[in-house]
């Protein structure tokens, strides 16, 4: 029978300063995978985990053209093909009047594939994550600062991982069963 | 000033959302908002009905009590968006205290305007023949009508504020649903939180997309308001056709909403017991850009009373002296008394630095704007090119009570809002007292 599967090592911290300095710490190192839950944002926490900045404002803008370039297309083809109506002799394709219809579309666009993109990247809607089931984890929308540390199976790795973890600051330090 | 008086009202205000009973005030407001929602479900009912010819509408007045609430209801949408938005990219540290209520009165505001002209349409259940989808009739709308560029725009602004506010809200709901003592609450804000963990990185995505939609929504404040204004100023009706409209419009909006944020915000802040959340810097701030957007709308009655002049048409004239000195010169007057009269309060530290008096000069201003929406439309139709198109507009009881019951509904959503969610941000309100120890 094998040992039951471990999501990793929950490790609590004082505060946004306490977190970033051990995060930093650690990812100097070269530990991959470590997780920062704080209830707020904290400037350099995430800068520390994942240097390259997320691409979601490339899906913005992505968005935006689709909307406004769709909008447009869509204007053109029922005002010159599908339904052409004369009015005071103006031109079919009276594109400057077609842009008002556009410029809301490609806001609107750029809106919805922003917020897709966040969802997406964060991965959620998720209701469920091993973390849920940590009473001490309530506190992370709250007041507490948590380091997720990935769990070696070894267990005398893991008692060094658990030092390592009290020497950079933290307090206590949980199993989070996966 | 220490941070722990505001931290702590953090803590106590997610305290109240979970509180079992709304308390006997809340129930109060509650009822008699219910009770004008039912009125407006009658109002709608019977338009349903009978048709628009229930209403004070004829010719020539053909805009009338619909077309004044749809205007007057989306400006006050307005202002939300601008607080958190423009405010946001300006980095003005205040409106982290105001963002969230606003945005929801802008929600709800904007959701309530929309009511208007579907039912304006005389077959509101229609109303889906405005959108373009391929259909055996072969129609496709007319896509040089300002009325059709307005719907798009109400509808992407309605879409983006909604998917603002929700953004906003993911973390709180989060914190709710970790600090709510039942299942059945713990299960219903779990489903609205999405499963948000405040992971670093999760952090950095969300506050990415606050900027982009910072970015994407003060444009789309501007163009929202300036179709609406568009509506008239496509026509060529005196009063209406003038290059002034989109950006008079504009400030107009404004001015309304923030004259509403303070009707709201003052009692909101006492009841609720969020003094050291929302202080007296906060109102101050807000009676301050008030009175600027106020102070913007002022020079666009004197500019369209100048150019009227001016320019020397005799029925742009006509028009002016009508709405001073005819029928309806009463709704001129009082709406000079409100919005350029009683905006001067402002200029005061003393009215700035007292909360009722702030709520009373926004209650003038959101009175005063309703009358200019009133204004605008009726004086410059109710006197045509020729005498005898000349006729009188009286708004029927069915035109009352419609806009009551919009208020009705405007409020009922409100005091949900504030029963069900937490009426300041709570992680944006967190970092700045952590970074900065006030609350902006």
């Amino acid at each position: 029978m094998s040992a039951p599967r471990v999501h990793g090592l929950l490790a609590s911290f004082a505060n946004g300063e306490g977190l970033l300095a051990a995060v930093r710490s650690l990812v100097n190192e070269g530990v991959d995978g470590i997780q920062a839950y704080a209830p707020c944002p904290v400037d350099g926490l995430a800068e520390a985990l994942a240097p390259r900045p997320s691409r979601l404002p490339r899906a913005a803008l992505a968005g935006g053209v689709l909307g406004g370039g769709g909008t447009f297309a869509l204007q053109l083809y029922s005002a010159v093909y599908a339904y052409p109506i004369n009015v005071g002799g103006r031109p079919d394709a009276s594109w400057p009047m077609f842009l008002p219809p556009a410029l809301e579309m490609a806001l609107l666009g750029a809106a919805l594939a922003a917020f897709v993109a966040m969802l997406w990247g964060n991965g959620l809607p998720q209701l469920f994550h091993p973390l849920f089931g940590m009473a001490r984890f309530e506190r992370a929308s709250r007041d507490g600062y948590f380091m997720v540390f990935p769990c070696p199976d070894d267990p005398v790795e893991r008692d060094a991982v658990r030092e390592r973890l009290h020497a950079l600051g933290a307090g206590t330090i949980e199993q989070v069963p996966a | 000033m220490s941070a722990a008086a505001p931290l702590a009202a953090l803590d106590a205000e997610v305290a109240r959302v979970l509180r079992r009973h709304a308390g006997r005030g809340w129930w109060a407001c509650m009822a008699v908002a219910v009770a004008l929602c039912v009125v407006l479900v009658v109002a709608i009912g019977v338009l349903l009905v009978r048709g628009v010819g229930i209403w004070g509408i004829d010719m020539p007045v053909a805009w009338g009590f619909a077309i004044i609430n749809y205007v007057w209801w989306i400006g006050i949408g307005m202002a939300g968006t601008f607080i958190s938005a423009a405010l946001a990219l300006t980095r003005q540290r205040w409106r982290t205290s105001l963002s969230r209520y606003a945005e929801a009165m802008t929600v709800f505001a904007v959701a309530t305007s929309g009511l208007f002209p579907i039912l304006h349409l005389g077959r509101p259940w229609l109303f889906y023949w405005l959108t373009p989808y391929p259909n055996r009739m072969g129609l496709w709308p007319q896509w040089r009508s300002a009325l059709v560029w307005d719907f798009f725009a109400i509808a992407a602004y309605l879409a983006v504020s909604i998917l603002y506010f929700y953004s906003g809200l993911i973390p709180d709901l989060a914190q709710l649903r970790d600090r709510a003592s039942t299942r059945r609450r713990a299960r219903f804000y779990g489903v609205l939180a999405l499963g948000w963990r405040g992971e670093a990185r999760h952090w950095r995505r969300l506050d990415t997309l606050s900027a982009v939609f910072a970015a994407l929504a003060v444009p789309l404040v501007f163009s929202v308001h300036s179709m609406v204004a568009l509506d008239f100023s496509e026509a060529l009706v005196p009063g209406w056709h003038s290059t002034l409209f989109p950006p008079f419009f504009v400030a107009g909006a404004l001015l309304s909403g923030f004259a509403m944020a303070l009707l709201l915000g003052v009692p909101m802040r006492r009841w609720l017991g969020l003094e050291s959340l929302i202080t007296g810097r906060h109102l101050d701030m807000l009676a301050r850009i008030t009175l600027a957007a106020g102070l913007v709308v002022a020079y666009g009655y004197a500019t369209e009373l100048f150019f009227a002049f001016y320019g020397g048409d005799r029925y742009e004239i006509a028009v002016m002296r009508q709405r001073m000195g005819g029928a309806y010169g009463w709704v001129f007057w009082t709406m000079l008394a409100c919005n350029v009269g009683g905006l001067q309060a402002l200029w005061f530290g003393a009215v700035r630095r007292t909360p009722w008096a702030l709520a009373t000069v926004g209650g003038l201003l959101v009175l005063g704007m309703w009358l200019e929406r009133f204004m605008l439309i009726v004086t410059s139709l109710y006197h045509g090119f020729l005498p005898g198109s000349w006729g009188m507009y009286y708004p029927t009881r069915w035109d009352w009570m419609l806009l009551a019951g919009s208020v009705g509904l405007f409020a009922a959503l409100f005091l949900l809002f504030v029963r069900l969610l937490p009426t300041v941000s709570l992680h944006e309100m967190r970092r700045q007292l952590l970074r900065e120890g006030t609350p902006g």
